[in-house]
């Protein structure tokens, strides 16, 4: 698997008034996105999957992860979860996320992801370590269509975290 | 000795004679004596795996876990491009229109499917309903989910859609499809308990070339599947993995 850096984001990857960000993500890489404020709904019957490394790079991606994110296949395997990283999301949510599966224990949240187009799209995300003769090998995480009305709480409650 | 071999009690009554054809098959295939054994209900067969009356079994990946865990079962081989879909469905006549229009107290028909159950719950998850807000009404079969939602007396009902195309067309006329699930990650999976490991490579092999052998075709047309692949450890723990994160 390479790994692979991420690139900042062009005008040209978005569509329509964008907002400009500069993230750093826990290893000390930075990134340049532009947020557009339009939702894309979560498909119907639909779960979107993925596996990282135990650091959190992806390992693996199914079709609905494609579909939803925007990106390749080859743009997803080896690139850093952070990839979906929306800066509406509080950083305290991914420290809860990672201290949970560190216990060894099951994460459950709402999520913000930001797409490769700059739009986004709110899931349900449920994170459990892969655990192979005792040993954690990775993590897979299943998302799921959210209500609206949990959309809408984190919505409220999001923005207050920072 | 003679081996015990069990199927999943929630598949329809015309897929059952295919199993017996199978195990026929596959007794002279890999010269082993293997009774079949269908219980009636999971409960039944849960008590029976529970009690190592178990050795092969076509297994509900809901049951996968327990199976690997703590039963030390190991996989085989599952169906070829038969994946294990839900669908969500409501009376034609209704007035809900999409699943956000269920309430809470929805009257739910479901049958005792335990993989298909979790994942149509699922499918229902974006009105905000869940075990805590539904009623649920036990069906025994999805002939009986499909009646409950024709009669009215339930408002939605959850279906294996293999089960729902083999409805006649009359009843599903009067039915509406809400959702319809593509997960494609789920599926029964032929799987050894610990007597028959030792036996796991001639079984597995007889499997793969089920097609090549003069009457193996004939029984795959029985059992509704055109050829059986392989599952290996990981792909096998993945599917637990998924279920894990499914059931929480
Ligand atoms: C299995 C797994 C799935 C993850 N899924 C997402 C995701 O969908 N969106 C996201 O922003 N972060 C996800 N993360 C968290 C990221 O690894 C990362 O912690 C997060 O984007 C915040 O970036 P930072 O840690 O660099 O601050 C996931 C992590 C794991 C282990």
């Amino acid at each position: 698997m390479v790994i692979h850096a991420l690139q900042d984001m062009l005008p040209s990857d978005v569509a329509g008034a964008y907002r400009e960000y500069n993230l750093t993500y826990f290893d000390g890489a930075q990134r340049k996105v532009l947020v557009v404020d339009e939702e894309v709904p979560y498909p119907e019957g639909r779960l979107i999957v993925s596996r990282t490394d135990p650091q959190g790079i992806i390992t693996h991606a199914n079709q609905s992860f494609v579909d939803m994110s925007g990106f390749t296949m080859d743009e997803l395997i080896g690139a850093p979860h952070y990839i979906l990283r929306h800066p509406d999301m509080p950083p305290v949510a991914f420290k809860g996320l990672w201290d949970t599966l560190a216990r060894g224990e099951t994460w459950q949240g709402y999520v913000k992801n930001l797409r490769r187009d700059g739009r986004y799209y709110w899931v349900k995300a449920t994170a459990i370590p892969n655990v192979r003769n005792g040993q954690v090998v990775g993590y897979t995480s299943v998302r799921r269509k959210p209500s609206r009305q949990k959309i809408a709480e984190c919505e409220k409650l999001y923005p207050t975290l920072f | 000795m003679t081996f015990q071999f069990t199927v999943s009690p929630d598949f329809t009554p015309d897929h059952l004679s295919g199993w017996y054809i199978f195990n026929t098959w596959l007794q002279k295939a890999v010269d082993l004596h293997i009774h079949l054994h269908i219980y009636d209900d999971f409960h039944q067969q849960r008590d029976a795996i529970q009690n190592d009356k178990v050795d092969l079994i076509y297994a509900n990946p809901f049951d996968a876990a327990m199976l690997v865990r703590e039963k030390g079962f190991r996989a085989l081989a599952r169906p070829a491009g038969k994946a294990d879909e839900a669908l969500v469905c409501v009376g034609e006549s209704s007035p809900v229109q999409k699943v956000e229009d269920l309430q809470p107290g929805t009257r739910l028909a479901t049958t005792d499917d335990p993989d298909v159950h979790l994942m149509g719950m699922i499918m229902l998850e974006p009105a905000n309903l869940g075990k805590e807000n539904i009623t649920m009404v036990p069906c025994d079969t999805y002939v009986l989910v499909a009646k409950e939602l024709i009669k009215g007396t339930s408002d939605v009902g959850i279906f294996l859609q293999e089960a729902y195309h083999d409805l006649s067309s009359i009843i599903r006329r009067q039915l509406r499809v809400l959702v319809s699930g593509q997960i494609q990650l789920v599926h029964h999976c032929l799987m050894v308990g610990p007597n028959l490991h030792p036996h796991r490579d001639k079984l597995l092999q007889a499997l793969l070339t089920m097609g090549d052998d003069p009457k193996g075709p004939g029984v795959l047309e029985a059992l509704k599947f055109p050829h059986w692949e392989a599952v290996d450890e990981e792909e096998m723990e993945f599917m637990i993995d998924l279920m894990d994160t499914l059931n929480t």
